[in-house]
């Protein structure tokens, strides 16, 4: 059987890193790449934490927005974008200037310092 | 000194008569738009299913104005939204395409905020939906504008506090005959084969190409009779309808 194209994030999608942190912005020869979805399903949408490989680092990363269209009434992106985050879910850079769901809102508790850092919503 | 008529009495101010203006545009054809999801699709369901979806979206119309609008058309949305500011948010875009029919008729907006394209889903009917405002009246040369995905961001991109363009109530909606122009291929879709039928790209491909993507035409299909779905007299029935309830 095939399987159809999953615009979701999974193993091995590259994907855009949108904040301003120094690991995200400075250019290597590979894209940086999903090597790990903490989830049941090896399908990461809106909300889930991964695990990037960056500039030869692993790297956990909060997904703020996918290609795959969601529920009704949730804006879908033109390409996969995905914030750094430390263990403890601390994000590395400063400012996101790419528009973040409302969605993540829901779970206030653990992505405050992620939305307080962000600057538009859609 | 005030003139005296020939009564000898002194003529009290009489106004003109008002004019009376008969609008030879408006008493012509008052234009008849029935959204394309009151249509019923082609198949063996019950027509009492669609006469019942019928009222409630008559229902929901008579609660809130939605307009008319068509693919091309520049709309911004309120939508209640608990984890907003405000509990509100609003969404300025261009419609790319309308699916889905009766209850779950759907509209894409389209734009690019901040060099990143963002498409919303948003269902005409659904409760969430507080405000649809038009802020410009614009049709295109196809109804799918879906390559508007492959093709340069400058294309997507509306100012999010652009003022509503003015238009007049019988006028013609303008069609907006722009060309395109496309990213650099790979593209999503082949929008070149003749199966898409857009008329709205400038395509910068070379002859050969353009050729080969002919080879994929099927000039029989517009012959098929099987494929035909004449909707004018289904149409003219639930304007009929339509049109009656909203008035009450």
């Amino acid at each position: 059987s095939i399987t159809g194209a999953c615009r979701a994030i999974q193993k091995l999608t590259r994907v855009r890193v949108v904040d301003n942190s120094a690991l995200g912005n400075t250019s290597y020869h590979r894209p940086p790449k999903c090597i790990h979805v903490y989830n049941k399903t090896g399908v990461g949408k809106v909300g889930d934490t991964i695990l990037l490989a960056i500039k030869g680092e692993k790297k956990k990363a909060l997904i703020v927005g996918h290609k795959m269209p969601g529920p009704n009434m949730t804006p879908r992106f033109d390409s996969n974008n995905v914030v750094l985050i430390e263990d403890n879910g601390n994000p590395i850079g400063t400012r996101i200037k790419t528009p973040i769901p409302y969605i993540l809102r829901q779970r206030e508790g653990e992505f405050s310092k992620v939305l307080a850092i962000a600057r538009n919503f859609v | 000194s005030c003139r005296i008529s020939s009564d000898g009495k002194p003529a009290t101010f009489q106004p003109p008569p008002k004019p009376v203006i008969i609008d030879k545009q408006k008493q012509g054809l008052q234009r008849r738009f029935l959204s394309p999801e009151f249509i019923p699709p082609r198949g063996r369901t019950d027509p009492l299913k669609f006469f019942i979806e019928r009222r409630d979206m008559i229902q929901r119309r008579k609660v809130f104005n939605i307009p008319e609008f068509y693919v091309g058309h520049i709309l911004a949305v309120t939508t209640a939204n608990p984890y907003a500011s405000e509990k509100a948010s609003r969404f300025v875009g261009i419609c790319i395409q309308r699916g889905g029919k009766g209850l779950g008729a759907t509209f894409v907006l389209r734009n690019v905020i901040e060099d990143q394209g963002v498409e919303i889903c948003y269902e005409l009917y659904s409760p969430r939906i507080q405000a649809i405002e038009v802020l410009k009246l614009e049709k295109r040369l196809d109804d799918n504008l879906m390559y508007l995905r492959d093709a340069l961001p400058e294309y997507s991109t509306f100012d999010v506090n652009m003022k509503p363009v003015s238009h007049l109530e019988h006028e013609e909606i303008p069609v907006n005959k722009l060309q395109v122009r496309m990213k650099p291929k790979p593209w999503s879709k082949r929008w070149e084969r003749p199966k898409y039928n857009i008329k709205g790209i400038k395509f910068e491909l070379p002859e050969e190409k353009m050729k080969e993507a002919q080879k994929w035409s099927k000039p029989w299909l517009e012959f098929d009779m099987l494929r035909e779905y004449d909707t004018s007299k289904i149409e003219e029935k639930i304007w009929r309808e339509v049109s009656e309830a909203l008035k009450k």
